[in-house]
């Protein structure tokens, strides 16, 4: 009895874990018997080059694929066979590499959207006043992404770099305890970076995320710990200032552009 | 101070635009009212009370298409079903099949049967995309007007029902030409302002969500076909409101009325005007009523559907989101003119 609630709590200090996990399409090994965990509050940089299976691992991880093989834990729990939006409603968010909004809706919609999705009544025939506790959330999310000025332009006015910046808001919606960035700062200006650098560490310190990110700079100011993904499989895991300099790492990843 | 700001900035523009909105309304409104005071019986019932009524068959159409992404065929036959169900359970000139109920009775029982008629066509066709749930529809459609036409226990096949009229209240007459024009108006602007409010509901807007991203939606765990069958369901709800006046418009409703033909017409308004504001289906109705009720004035009968064709395609090529959308881009283009210029 002490035991498992030895074991239990053990467990729930991980915010993810995952075991074995593989995914396969047909012949295709994306995702080979990878196993690693993340501590709650922890933030993980994923490298790889493209084909490394980055993707892929989110997608088994939120349930859009579920995996071949392994087990996928979540805060202790074991959520392998949930469905995304039961995963949803426990905590973890992700946001996409190709911005995945609603374009015919002002910011403040897709955020209020996103709050009122793991809530109650979500189909509910009433017009949400604006003291409503959804909206006034919806309203903070905007300001923490910087688009509290855009808050009420349609999405599809906004430009890249403000949608990369929603994207995040929306995955920031109704308590998140972990997040998967899918290379949040792709296709942005060096300004869009810094802004985007600063929202990521601005989060509170509570939610833990994992972020694939091809920009060295970005992915080694915002996290803490660094694994590298090669053919699907985990490669190297260690400090980024260790990562960086790895020789092995360096040759497979960064072509030898620091040596 | 940046809040106050705010404010003063974010505030004053949508107090304008609320205040213009209100006096668009009004005026529109009182337009719509003073209408009949001058014009003549032919104008009141078969332009104008027509097109009110067609135009929220169509509108129906416009809220499963324009803010659902879901093109139906079936928005007549909804609208059938109301007519032929008030027909079954109140009065009509066939005693042995009528259950000649009193019209508090029949309207919300036959209102209800067709919504649920929508929500079950619905579940089947929200499961397709594209042009299959076009497909799905029509051969609903197809199947609904061939079956009434072949069935005479419940729907007294070819024939169908005539003798159909609106209750009378307070003793007044509703199938007269102006009060039947205020009953259809009554039932538009309801229908209308029902779509306006519903639309910026959360399910409203979960709606148009899943329109523009199902996958998203599904990610931010919403339930991606259940709001697809409730917005058939309400759509099934407002083409019957349609219909009931359809009935009582023609005093009649047979297979001939809900065919595969009048079921496209819908369609046809609802393009016309423009799938981009509720408001297009009234305008899109008018314009096909106009149309149908003077293109025999310019060609033989036998072809005024070309007219009818021809000025189809003309404004499709011209504005894809309809009459409407050419409006819009027109206003938007001349209070842009000046700051563009500067």
């Amino acid at each position: 009895m002490q035991r498992a609630e030895r074991l239990k709590s053990v467990a729930s200090s991980n915010a993810l874990e995952l075991s074995g996990v593989s995914r396969v399409f047909g012949a295709l090994v994306a995702v080979d018997n990878v196993t690693f965990s993340v501590t709650a509050g922890e933030r993980r940089a994923i490298l790889g080059s493209n084909g490394a299976g980055k993707t892929t691992l989110f997608n088994t991880i939120t349930g859009d694929f579920p995996p071949s093989n392994g087990r996928i834990r979540f805060f202790g729990e074991d959520i392998t066979e949930l469905p995304p939006y039961e995963r949803i409603r426990r905590g973890l968010r992700r946001t996409y590499q190709n911005s995945q909004l609603f374009r015919g809706l002002p910011v403040l919609d897709n955020l209020y959207l996103a709050v009122r999705g793991v809530g109650r009544r979500r189909m509910s025939l009433l017009r949400p006043g604006e003291d409503h506790p959804a909206r006034i959330a919806a309203r903070q999310l905007a300001h923490a992404i910087h688009l509290e000025e855009v808050a009420d332009r349609p999405v599809s006015e906004l430009s890249h770099g403000q949608q990369r910046q929603l994207e995040i808001g929306m995955a920031l919606a109704g308590a998140p305890r972990f997040i998967l960035f899918d290379e949040p700062a792709a296709g942005l200006s060096p300004a869009e970076r810094r802004e985007l650098v600063d929202i990521l560490k601005a989060l509170p310190s509570h939610i833990g995320f994992i972020i694939i990110e091809h920009d060295l700079a970005v992915a080694l100011q915002v996290a803490e710990t660094v694994t590298v993904m090669h053919q699907g499989r985990v490669f190297k895991h260690g400090l980024p200032a260790d990562i960086e300099t790895d020789p092995e790492v360096q040759k497979i990843y960064l072509g030898g552009r620091h040596g | 101070m940046t809040i106050a700001i705010q404010d003063t900035t974010v505030r004053s523009p949508t107090n304008l635009a609320l205040h213009g909105r209100i006096a668009k309304y009004g005026l529109l409104g009182l337009a719509l009212l003073a209408y009949p005071l001058m014009a003549s019986d032919f104008w009141i019932v078969q332009i104008g009370a027509q097109t009110l009524f067609m135009g929220t068959i169509a509108l129906s159409l416009m809220w499963l298409g324009g803010y659902g992404g879901m093109v139906s065929l079936a928005q007549l036959t909804f609208a059938g079903v109301a007519a032929y169900m008030v027909a079954v359970f109140g009065v009509s000139n066939r005693p042995d099949i009528s259950l000649g109920w009193e019209w508090w009775a029949a309207i919300p029982v036959a209102l209800l049967i067709a919504t649920a008629f929508a929500t079950i066509t619905g579940m089947l066709a929200a499961r397709t995309e594209g042009i299959y749930t076009i497909m799905i529809t029509l051969a609903i459609a197809v199947a609904f007007s061939l079956f009434c036409r072949q069935n005479y226990a419940i729907f007294n096949g070819f024939a169908g029902f005539a003798g159909l009229k609106p209750p009378s209240l307070f003793g007044l007459n509703l199938r007269a030409p102006l009060p039947f024009y205020y009953l259809s108006l009554a039932f538009a602007a309801a229908a209308y302002a029902g779509v306006v409010y519903v639309t910026r509901s959360t399910f409203g807007l979960a709606l148009q969500a899943v329109r523009d991203n199902p996958r998203r939606m599904r990610a931010i765990g919403f339930n991606v076909y259940a709001h697809r069958v409730a917005a058939y369901a309400m759509s099934g709800l407002l083409a019957a409101v349609g219909g009931l006046l359809l009935a009582w418009f023609n005093g009649r409703i047979s297979p001939g009325s809900i065919a595969a033909g009048p079921c496209i017409n819908v369609l046809v308004m609802a393009v016309l005007g423009g799938m981009v504001h509720p408001v297009g289906p009234y305008v899109g109705a008018l314009v096909f009523i106009l149309l149908q009720n003077f293109a025999i004035d310019l060609i033989d009968p036998e072809r005024f559907n070309l007219v009818i064709g021809v000025a189809f395609l003309i404004i499709v090529l011209a504005s894809p989101d309809g009459l409407v959308g050419l409006w819009q881009r027109m206003t938007r283009r001349r209070s842009e003119g000046p700051s563009s210029q500067r």
